[in-house]
């Protein structure tokens, strides 16, 4: 891996902004979510949900270019959402953040079959899968650098590609953690409904 | 204590001191219905269409400052329901409705009646449930009346499958139920944007408070007063503002906006400083967003933050309850006067005077403006009002000035025409001692007149003003000045209202000259029970003065002085 590769390229016009939000993990959530970007006509580049250690959390990162939305009024939107938990936009301060995508290439000659090893010597990049007619080139690092590596592998030649949207995590000890557990289900023998306060 | 979903539901509302709701029975709800029958302590007004049970809800919310409740069945009931729901939602008013689902088996399957509520109503909701367990009703319930009535109050609506309702489990009624861990209703000031906020006043030549809705439904009337008299600020109303301070008070301007007063928008205009409370930069307030006050600083208190720099950019947003912040930045307010910037107010105000209708000489017309101020006169001014959607409200607004919080309601940020008649109910029962008159134009009235029926059935003592000009006049009026007088679809065939009135058993009147006004208020105070008046006025009237959409806030469609040729 070169230098010139993992430096970040980005311009004053196409500033990226990242938000973490911590939800509910709650049937529906992601589709309120969805809506409001929807109904306030907010643009966002990704959107990513899974689940973190705590069983009843959920974790969002968001990606909006700011050209297109101001993130903190997409921040304070979601905060409006009863099921949002805490939202921080973490691109102002140091992070670490990664995009991951399988791309499917095709091998079917030397120079191809050389060509992509070589990009994956370069890259934080591996060959996953490989066969006579297509290899499977996976990559998670900085947005940017996944995009570079997609418009190297393009002369080769993309059959099929997926991408996770990124993911994102502030650097230090800049927690952003919920505790949050609904109160258990009333046990209607004993007390009926437990005392639960937030 | 065992107790079914259905009965869970009454026991809750009548923990949250529900004492009326209003609603429309139908298959999948009918176990609630049911359970009514055990609790007689909260009354069932039983609606002509579901979409008057939510604007009912929505006029008890708004006189009372208590959640109003509203209650459908699934499917078409509860569709019926989406429209008051959404005015709720625009003008922050606590609902909450409570529809049946079709039975948890069947969801999905587009079975009779059922429709995706919680999908439907979640844009216009602050927030909404769909009960799938019995053992979650009580929490849901509570959660709901919370989230309503606190922070940005708003509707919330809890669907529940007719299974649940018939569920039997042991209850008892948690006493502290609400499990949110992400909502924050409100936020305090921090002590920077107190400082920054103190010297902003202080260093002001021009300030002019813009107060909203959100003065009355954070109780800050006490507060809103003692600024603008400690630093002599001169106070401009939105249209759901109207009562936040009393408008007979010197430092009042009346309504901004749209169809406000020039003085006030000329304030606005020339202000070096605006203090926004409890107010959202509506694009009706605001006009050209680029022209927009372009000398002034703006603060903007409001206790959501998403409405900080949402429309106008502003120097200082403050997010937290008005009261509160009202009440941290008071101690520190100097005491000020502004007697250039007064006088200048004054001076606009004059020249808006001698414009004024009431003092031109209109012959044997009844115009709009004659009604509604000779109502002001002759409700002494008391009355709760509560209008509909279109010049009539914008009449209501001018002419019709209000000295106490809550006692005018309209449909401000949706502009629900409809709304006048049921949320007029809605508001003589949460305030039955108050003088209760909705003020409806003849378009808006045919939308919910249904709901006299509801009116005569619980004997409801509203008195109904309906301005008849025969068309759709706010639309008739842009069709005069922006679309070359093609009157097209705004004349209306108009039944006889007063027969229609009379086939309900309501007294009616008709009033076709000003002199007839007094009686006709005599006449409505002297029914017991509803009484409708209409009003035969002037068919191609103006409200005036008028920002055209879009344009700048000061350069406003003026009514011409006497003697001055009209300019369109």
């Amino acid at each position: 891996m070169t230098d010139q590769v993992l430096t970040p390229v980005q311009t004053e016009e196409h500033q990226k902004h990242t938000l973490v939000a911590l939800v509910e993990n709650k049937p529906g959530v992601l589709n309120r979510i969805a809506s409001l970007f929807r109904r306030r006509n907010f643009n966002i580049d990704s959107l990513t949900v899974g689940r973190t250690h705590r069983p009843h959390v959920s974790r969002m990162t968001i990606v909006v270019d700011s050209t297109q939305a101001n993130p903190n009024l997409i921040a304070a939107n979601l905060l409006k959402l009863v099921n949002v938990i805490e939202v921080r936009v973490i691109s102002t301060q140091p992070h670490v953040s990664r995009d991951l995508a399988l791309i499917k290439v095709r091998t079917d000659s030397p120079e191809s079959r050389n060509h992509v090893t070589e990009l994956c010597d370069r890259y934080p990049a591996r060959i996953v899968d490989i066969g006579p007619e297509v290899a499977i080139v996976e990559i998670a690092s900085q947005e940017d650098i996944v995009e570079n590596l997609i418009e190297e592998l393009r002369p080769i030649g993309i059959v099929e590609m997926v991408r996770t949207g990124v993911v994102a995590m502030g650097r230090g000890i800049r927690i952003q953690d919920s505790e949050y557990e609904p109160p258990t289900k009333a046990k209607p023998t004993t007390n009926g409904y437990q005392r639960f306060s937030v | 204590m065992e107790l079914t979903g259905a009965e869970i539901i009454m026991e809750c509302l009548l923990r949250e001191g529900v004492e009326v709701m209003f609603g429309y029975p139908g298959g999948a709800i009918l176990p609630t219905y049911d359970a009514m029958t055990r609790y007689p302590q909260i009354h069932h007004v039983l609606v002509r269409h579901e979409q008057g049970a939510s604007h009912m809800a929505d006029g008890y919310a708004r006189a009372t400052g208590r959640v109003g409740v509203a209650i459908a069945t699934s499917g078409p009931g509860a569709t019926n329901l989406v429209t008051g729901l959404a005015t709720a939602m625009m003008d922050s008013s606590p609902i909450v409705a409570i529809t049946g689902q079709v039975a948890r088996g069947a969801i999905g399957s587009d079975a009779f009646q059922e429709t995706d509520v919680t999908g439907v109503t979640l844009p216009v909701t602050k927030h909404n449930y769909l009960v799938s367990d019995v053992e979650e009703l009580a929490y849901v319930i509570q959660e709901a009346f919370y989230i309503a009535r606190t922070g940005r109050p708003g509707p919330v609506l809890v669907d529940v499958p007719k299974d649940v309702q018939n569920e039997k489990i042991e209850f008892v009624y948690p006493e502290n139920g609400i499990r949110l861990p992400g909502y924050r209703p409100a936020e305090q000031a921090a002590e920077d944007q107190v400082a920054a906020a103190i010297e902003m006043i202080k260093h002001a030549q021009r300030p002019i408070i813009l107060a909203g809705h959100g003065i009355m439904m954070g109780r800050a009337t006490n507060e809103l007063r003692e600024l603008s008299e400690k630093a002599g600020i001169p106070v401009a109303l939105t249209l759901l503002g109207k009562g936040a301070m009393p408008e007979n008070h010197p430092m009042v301007l009346g309504m901004m906006g749209m169809h406000g007063a020039a003085a006030c928008n000329y304030a606005i205009q020339e202000s070096d400083l605006l203090i926004a409370l409890g107010m959202r930069f509506d694009d009706r307030v605001t006009g050209n967003l680029k022209t927009y006050a372009p000398g002034a600083h703006k603060i903007h208190i409001d206790i959501d933050p998403s409405e900080i720099n949402k429309n106008v950019k502003v120097d200082l947003g403050i997010s937290g309850d008005v009261r509160t912040v009202l009440a941290q930045l008071l101690p520190r307010v100097e005491v000020q006067q502004h007697p250039d910037w007064i006088a200048r107010i004054r001076d606009w105000q004059e020249d808006a005077d001698e414009r004024d209708i009431l003092h031109h000489n209109t012959g044997e017309h009844l115009l709009g403006a004659q009604v509604i101020n000779d109502l002001w006169r002759f409700t002494n001014g008391e009355a709760i009002t509560v209008t509909d959607v279109g010049q009539h409200q914008m009449l209501e607004a001018q002419y019709y000035p209000h000295q106490r919080p809550a006692t005018m309601i309209t449909s401000g940020g949706l502009g629900t025409m409809g709304f006048g008649l049921p949320a007029a109910i809605g508001a003589k029962f949460g305030r039955p001692n108050e003088e209760v008159w909705a003020i409806v134009g003849d378009g808006g009235f045919q939308m919910t007149m249904a709901e006299m029926a509801t009116a005569a059935q619980e004997n409801v003592d509203v008195n109904i003003a309906i301005l008849n000009n025969g068309f759709l006049g706010m639309v008739r009026q842009w069709q005069e000045f922006f679309y070359e007088e093609r009157y097209h679809a705004t004349p209306m065939f108009n039944p006889d209202f007063c027969k229609l009135s009379e086939a309900f058993g309501i007294p009616a009147m008709r009033v076709t000259h000003r002199n007839q006004i007094e009686e006709s208020v005599a006449f409505a105070r002297s029914v017991k029970g509803p009484a409708l008046v209409e009003y035969a006025i002037e068919k191609e009237d103006i409200v005036y003065p008028m920002v055209p959409a879009g344009a700048d806030l000061h350069n406003m469609i003026r009514r011409p002085k006497p003697g001055e040729v009209i300019q369109k």
